[in-house]
């Protein structure tokens, strides 16, 4: 029976914990990086070796940390995404920290993508040692202007994120941004189509809908058992695409209104393509981004999301206050299927049982921006 | 010349200490990336300005153009700049 491997990545550094088979004894290995702001890091599931961690510290610029023997040794990328020089005179933009990892497809088995902050999107050839940026994205003057300035993204910047590969051919690929709308290549990134039809923008400030500007996809997933299939978390609701259809279903309407269909995360099952996992935050008012009331809970939909269920067994029942980020949550492969999640407060949450219960791994690490899963 | 360099960058190093040359502090920055590569662009962004949170010191006084010429003796002092509470 294969073992689990989680990778943890926090505001303060990384940690990777592996399962016994049954999902019991987690064995605990970190801080790697400790003091480091750690976005996303990657076990490759191709080679099942490959580490790569996007990271940066508060002084120093960011870089990709490789890995090729299970995070004993570590090695900083060569030449880790940046965007092209300005001509003289102008002014450009600068890396303030690579946001996402995506291995590339079964095919390639060097290539990675990676998403950056301010909203780039790069490509390796050789394992993450080197990367290269995509003019048709970085540099074209329609994306820019749909990426907007500082002001158009989250707090800590503006993201290019969700990078999805088809698992048919390399040369499909998807990814999100906030802010800017959601994106689609048929030739492996030399062009680009938007996909933000039926998609919502927030409404009472007159933002036009049919602008990518406007659009905040906060997470995509393909489905593995059916890659025509996208789920989305948007700051506008739930929603979910099937190809070729090229308009988003808002499913999220069926959530209860009390809880509403705001959040930052969403996972979907590895082997149905109509099961997936979201876990509501509260995006009233001011956006206090904590649970809704207090009162933490994931919601799933066995139906492609025409309605929802509570899961929150074990979990606490008030005063807890709590969030999950975009990269934050996902499961993994086991018959009966594992989910986690980490939180904003620094706790690692697992379900053996596809969130019919709900467990604490661990408590008291520091923010957690992302969790992956992989069997060994 | 030597070239002092602060604990967020000892990764690359190892030392808290290096040597490194060039005719301008730019050319002394790319001889340390060609020592230790990855490392300066953990001090200079793509745009070849210096990071927000980090400062250069040569001979005590601070370098503010990558152009600025060097000299063999001269003592260059990268800086964590006391930024962040």
């Amino acid at each position: 029976m294969p073992t689990t491997m989680l990778q943890v990545a926090t505001r303060k550094g990384a940690w990777m914990f592996r399962a016994d088979e049954n999902r019991t004894t987690w064995t605990v290995d970190g801080p790697h990086f400790l003091g480091h702001i750690i976005s996303h890091m990657v076990l490759d599931p191709r080679d099942k070796t490959t580490l790569l961690a996007a990271a940066k510290t508060g002084h120093l610029g960011p870089t990709i940390f490789r890995s090729v023997d299970m995070g004993a040794t570590w090695k900083e990328a060569a030449q880790p995404p940046a965007f092209v020089k300005a001509p003289e005179g102008e002014t450009g933009r600068a890396v303030d920290h690579t946001f996402w990892l995506t291995p590339a497809h079964g095919n390639e088995p060097d290539v990675w993508y990676a998403g950056t902050s301010p909203q780039g999107l790069f490509r390796s050839d050789d394992g993450g040692v080197t990367w290269t940026g995509f003019p048709s994205v970085n540099d074209d003057k329609q994306f820019r202007e749909w990426m907007g300035s500082e002001k158009d993204g989250t707090p800590d910047g503006p993201k290019l994120h969700s990078i999805n590969v088809d698992p048919r051919s390399p040369d499909h690929l998807y990814f999100g941004m906030s802010g800017g709308g959601v994106h689609e290549s048929l030739d492996r990134g030399k062009t680009w189509r938007t996909l933000i039809n039926g998609m919502e923008v927030p409404e009472g400030f007159g933002f036009d809908v049919t602008k990518p500007d406007f659009h905040d996809p906060h997470c995509l997933r393909m489905c593995p058992s059916n890659p025509d299939r996208i789920y989305q978390q948007n700051h506008s609701g739930i929603y979910r695409i099937d190809r070729p259809s090229d308009t988003w279903l808002r499913i999220g309407r069926n959530m209860p209104p009390a809880v509403g269909d705001i959040g930052f995360t969403m996972t979907v099952h590895p082997r149905d393509e109509n099961t997936a996992w979201v876990f509501p935050m509260d995006g009233t008012q001011v956006w206090p981004r904590t649970s809704p009331d207090g009162k933490p809970a994931v919601y799933v939909t066995r139906n492609g999301g025409e309605t929802w269920q509570r899961q929150d067994a074990g979990m606490p029942t008030q005063q807890a206050w709590w969030t999950v980020k975009r990269q934050a949550m996902c499961c993994d492969t086991h018959e009966a299927v594992g989910l986690y999640f980490g939180t904003t407060s620094g706790e690692l949450w697992m379900s053996p049982d596809e969130g019919e219960n709900w467990q604490c791994m661990a408590r008291h690490l520091p923010e957690i921006y992302a969790i992956e899963a992989l069997n060994l | 010349m030597k070239v002092h360099v602060p604990s967020a960058l000892r990764s690359y190093t190892e030392s808290s200490q290096t040597e490194a040359s060039g005719a301008t502090l730019d050319e002394v920055l790319m001889d340390l990336d060609r020592q230790y590569p990855g490392i300066r662009f953990r001090i200079i962004d793509e745009q070849q300005k210096v990071r927000r949170h980090i400062r250069i010191f040569v001979n005590g006084v601070s370098a503010e153009l990558l152009s600025q010429t060097m000299h063999a003796n001269d003592d260059v002092v990268i800086v964590q700049a006391l930024s962040g509470g």
